[in-house]
């Protein structure tokens, strides 16, 4: 009883305390929240997981009149210029001999930044983790499933009996290794954004764009007769095709699109939501709305979390729809 | 003075500021938008599951799932209203 008591004012007087602490920090310069966002959300050359420890990654360049460039990007750190070449914001720019920017120049950038990076993680994790469970169910004909292929095998059961069956149909078997490996892959660059010093894979827009490009050519590569029958000649009587045929062709297209503003918005808003909250902390410099912000970034940490998870099924769930829609017969 | 002259006052030595006022209003009626959507869903899945205890699974799959479509319509409106702030 009286240890709980003394707890109790210890940490009252440490919180209160703590707020007169917090006043005498007026020298410093202003927090900058909005380039810390953006730095954090962003593509860069190197990993850098905090203030000074920089995991250089390979710069590869390619332009007519310097051919092929390889080197590291701890050459181009802190404004430092290598070989010609400046790193300006995250774009490297060639500089003539007096320094400034050579606009003539544009060499094309392959490097290998921190998104792409993470993308080779996630494919290894992906490959590791699946190979286990090819493993498994090599190793356990007929018995039952043990080990990591017993945590996976009701979610790959879920999406084929729940999300892909009855969305394609009868021939679902040729799609469901691409809905699989979409689903799992944009699983995982979501739960690896969701660390401290994560990369923001999946919000990035470009990754989004080639997985929403990808969805539209299997679409409409493996579309019947049928489906651009629908496009083309709707039901509709035969004076309204003027209006018809552009708003087909228009959702031909945005259905693609939205796939990929909806996991790029999403998963960068909670980013953006979470490094705010952060950064909040920063601005006040205090314990105590340490302590407050603490909790309430806990919580939406786990609203992320589930956002990882239903913005993976939603991609997988409405790829496999759109196919389903292209593939169908003639009722 | 009413409201609207002193804004237009106040926006006639810069512009910037009426883009940051779309900008801000553009991103709040998104998210009454997504409020009023997902309320209403989330209420007729309660109504659903007490009519029928049994079907709670399967209404709360569809309701999760209908609730990132429409999160995704009002997500596409606070985007853009990013691209906006981005360019003042």
């Amino acid at each position: 009883m009286f240890r709980h008591f003394s707890c109790l004012l210890f940490s009252v007087l440490f919180l209160v305390s703590s707020v007169s602490f917090a006043s005498d920090h007026e020298t410093e310069e202003d927090f900058d929240i909005a380039g810390m966002i953006m730095h954090h959300i962003g593509d860069e050359h190197g990993y850098e997981i905090t203030h000074g420890l920089k995991i250089p990654l390979p710069v590869i360049l390619y332009s007519k009149e310097d051919g092929l460039q390889v080197f590291s990007s701890s050459r181009l750190d802190n404004g430092k210029v290598y070989n010609g070449y400046k790193n300006d914001h995250g774009h490297i720019v060639k500089l003539n001999e007096d320094g400034t920017v050579n606009e003539a120049v544009h060499p094309f950038d392959f490097s290998i930044t921190k998104n792409v990076a993470t993308m080779i993680l996630s494919s290894a994790i992906l490959l590791l983790i699946f190979s286990a469970v090819a493993k498994g169910y090599r190793t356990n004909k007929g018995r039952a499933p043990k080990g990591i292929q017993s945590l996976l095998e009701p979610v790959i059961l879920f999406l084929r009996d729940d999300v892909v069956k009855p969305a394609i149909g009868p021939r679902y078997e040729k799609y469901f290794p691409y809905i699989l490996t979409l689903f799992f892959f944009i699983l995982i660059n979501n739960i690896l954004g969701l660390f401290p010093a994560g990369p923001n894979l999946s919000g990035n827009i470009a990754f989004t764009m080639v997985l929403a490009v990808i969805t539209f050519l299997i679409v409409n590569i493996s579309a019947n007769k049928y489906y651009w029958k629908h496009v083309f000649m709707p039901d509709t009587p035969g004076w309204m095709y003027i209006i018809m045929i552009p708003v087909e062709l228009v959702g031909v297209l945005m259905k693609p699109m939205s796939l990929m503003i909806r996991l790029f918005a999403n998963i960068t808003a909670g980013h953006i939501i979470m490094l705010s909250l952060y950064g909040l902390i920063f601005i006040f410099k205090s314990y105590l709305i340490g302590g407050a912000v603490g909790g309430f970034a806990l919580f939406m940490s786990l609203i992320e979390l589930l956002v990882a998870f239903v913005q993976a099924l939603i991609f997988a769930l409405l790829t496999s729809m759109y196919i389903g829609s292209a593939v169908e017969e003639h009722h | 003075m009413s409201l609207l002259s002193i804004i237009l006052q106040a926006v006639a030595e810069s512009g910037s500021g009426l883009i940051a006022l779309g900008a801000g209003l553009g991103a709040g009626l998104a998210a009454i938008g997504a409020g009023l959507g997902i309320g209403k869903i989330g209420g007729s899945a309660m109504e659903g599951v007490a009519r029928q205890p049994e079907a709670s699974g399967k209404i709360q799959t569809m309701m999760i799932i209908i609730a990132a479509l429409i999160e995704a319509v009002a997500l596409f409106a606070a985007v853009i209203c990013l691209l906006i702030s981005f360019n003042i």
